[in-house]
């Protein structure tokens, strides 16, 4: 086993890094769209059921499924990971989203507005800041899902340690088969928990002090 | 954006009057016809309501909930759009200016202050004035400047954030974010209700100090009588629908209120509401022996004994009281900092609050402070039983007086704050009305 690493170090550095870059991508994406999303739903509150649908419904398809249905569209490769995983990355996000924003004490929008901000500013400065935490909740739980998910996307030719692990299985019986599923699998786990450090990290730089908790 | 305004010829509040006329920095308001109604509802919220509030005083509307006294602030600086009529703020019309724009100029305070927990103390206050784009160095000085105006020392409270202030502290920075960009208006909504009874007498005591030294206009909202006595220079008492009920100083609203629902409204003991008009600044106060931290304990017993005194007043080196000690409770060769928590009151507080403090006090009295805690004197019930009896007897030769002259009592006033309002209208009359 160890063997196996050493031998394909290079390989599998490169497989975690594509791994990594495809999902902070993915959700950085997803933060931004569901971002926009989620503003929308607040100004429009008739669409918050939509989007809670949405973001139930969207969790119960098959990542395998999406991805065949994607793949007519998208061809196989890059794109089509990113898609996927984009897809399935802003479902929590854009829950946790809607939620933090609505939290916004309605006291303080009205303070807002009463000093004179306008929509925006006071989106900007108050209530985007404020929801940021659960926001961000959103966003890590998001980041650990789209870790898997991204896996599946090595079956369309995307990038990333699930390369790893769909070539144990192609090979099951084979001698190497359970060293490459093992290290696409832990490989993944090692990955996920560094950058749900860092993306720890980030939170507490970027949540004001006077609501950390 | 500083105006001066010329008050105009109502019979307006005689207390105070010092200073009155020299620098207002408020503008007056005029609401002409304003009315506001919600989609799907018979009545109207707020129901042709006119009335002028003269530049640089304290306006209090009152009135049970659902009166529609908050949504009559809140036209003011247009967070609720008017169905109908004007409101001029020093003769512009405010539904011709931006709103956002508008809203900079005219100071909102909520209650519990409202500050947004996630900045802290000196950007909270720094907010109207970064709309409005000043100056970073601008901005600074005026934070600083405006937390010394509020009683918090701005080394010590600027970097902090809300969650690190007690209720009173919030408030006040939330008063001070309000006048941050020094606007001639200024709209309180239910500003003290949130804190407990001692602080809030506190807040209201710097209100008034702060309004003495600003003359602003400020617009006051609050389901409170004795605090609407308390602070305003008039005030309004409304009905459902903001019709209004009476338009006027305290004085007349306690010693004749214009009907039944104002009688009502303000309550029984209305002379002992008229504690909340007088100060303890209008009293002569005792002055009983007094000792500095670290002198003689000796020399001290003899000065209390031939004043014929059985406690002092311990101050220390800045003249600040301490303690009030009985004799018997010195110890020790020299005076010590006392331990007794010794609680004061400011020379601006009502008699009300006078008596509330000396009810809790075994000497029954207390001691008075002026600016910066320096102290005064000491306050006691003779003086304050022998003030409310002057009073009263003043208040009854007024009542007599006004009764006969009810009729032309004030005319201007009454044409601009009543209307054509008549007062014992039945409500289903009003509801077609609506």
């Amino acid at each position: 086993m160890w063997d196996f690493i050493v031998d394909r170090k290079e390989q599998i550095l490169i497989n975690a890094l594509n791994h990594a870059y495809l999902v902070i991508l993915c959700v950085i994406l997803a933060t931004f769209i569901a971002l926009a999303l989620a503003v929308l739903v607040t100004r429009m509150p008739k669409l918050e059921p939509v989007a809670n649908a949405v973001s139930a419904i969207g969790l119960t398809i098959p990542s395998f499924a999406l991805v065949g249905l994607l793949l007519p569209v998208t061809g196989l490769g890059d794109g089509t990971a990113l898609a996927a995983v984009t897809f399935y990355a802003v479902l929590p996000i854009l829950r946790n989203a809607v939620v933090g924003l609505q939290g916004v004490d309605a006291n303080l929008l009205e303070s807002a507005r009463g000093m004179g901000m306008s929509n925006v500013a006071s989106l900007l400065r108050v209530r985007i800041p404020l929801a940021w935490p659960v926001i961000l909740a959103g966003i890590r739980i998001s980041l650990q899902m789209s870790m898997g998910i991204a896996a599946i996307a090595a079956y369309v030719l995307g990038p990333g340690l699930g390369v790893s692990i769909f070539t144990g299985l192609a090979q099951i019986g084979g001698k190497n088969a359970v060293s490459y599923a093992a290290v696409g699998t832990v490989g993944i786990v090692i990955v996920a928990l560094l950058l749900d450090a860092l993306l720890l990290l980030a939170g507490r730089l970027t949540t004001s002090k006077g609501i950390r908790v | 954006m500083t105006t001066t305004e010329s008050t105009p010829p109502t019979q307006s509040a005689d207390r105070d009057d010092e200073g009155r006329g020299s620098d207002v920095s408020g503008a007056e308001i005029r609401l002409d016809g304003v009315t506001k109604r919600y989609p799907g509802q018979k009545a109207a919220a707020v129901d042709n309501l006119s009335l002028t509030i003269p530049a640089g005083e304290i306006v209090m509307f009152v009135g049970p909930s659902g009166c529609g006294k908050t949504t009559s602030l809140k036209m003011i600086n247009r967070l609720i759009e008017p169905t109908s009529g004007t409101i001029l703020i020093d003769d512009n019309d405010v539904r011709r200016q931006n709103a956002d724009e508008l809203r900079r100029h005219v100071g909102y305070v909520i209650q519990g202050g409202s500050l947004f927990p996630h900045m802290t103390v000196a950007k909270n206050i720094a907010l109207v004035p970064k709309l409005l784009g000043w100056e970073q160095d601008r901005i600074d000085k005026r934070v600083d400047e405006l937390l010394d105006l509020v009683s918090l020392d701005p080394g010590r409270y600027r970097a902090r954030y809300p969650r690190e202030l007690s209720g009173g502290q919030q408030q006040r920075v939330g008063v001070a974010r309000g006048l941050a960009a020094d606007p001639p208006v200024i709209l309180m909504d239910e500003p003290f209700g949130a804190v407990d009874p001692i602080t809030r007498q506190r807040l209201q005591d710097e209100l008034l100090s702060i309004q003495r030294e600003l003359r602003k206009t400020i617009v006051c909202v609050t389901h409170d009588i004795d605090e609407a006595i308390k602070l305003g220079d008039r005030i309004l008492i409304l009905q459902e629908g903001a019709r209004i009920a009476q338009y006027d100083v305290p004085e007349v609203i306690l010693a004749s209120p214009a009907n039944d629902f104002v009688a009502d409204f303000v309550g029984a003991g209305s002379s002992l509401k008229q504690l909340s008009l007088a100060r303890i600044s209008e009293l002569e106060l005792r002055t009983p022996t007094t000792a500095t931290i670290g002198e003689a304990a000796s020399e001290v017993r003899s000065r209390a004994e031939s004043n014929k005194d059985t406690a002092v007043v311990v101050l220390d080196e800045r003249n600040r009281p301490r303690g009030w000690p009985w004799l018997r409770q010195l110890k020790g060769e020299s005076i010590v900092e006392p331990t007794e928590d010794l609680v004061s009151l400011d020379h601006r507080a009502t008699l009300n609050d006078a008596l509330d403090t000396m009810l809790t006090n075994s000497h029954g009295g207390a001691v008075v402070t002026g600016d910066r805690d320096q102290y005064l004197g000491v306050v006691d019930f003779v003086a304050v039983t022998d003030h409310m009896r002057a009073m009263q007897e003043k208040a009854n030769a007024n009542a007599e007086k006004g009764a006969a002259e009810q009729e032309d009592h004030d005319p201007s006033q009454r044409v601009t704050a009543v209307g054509e309002q008549t007062d014992e209208r039945p409500e289903p009359d009003r509801e077609q009305q609506a």
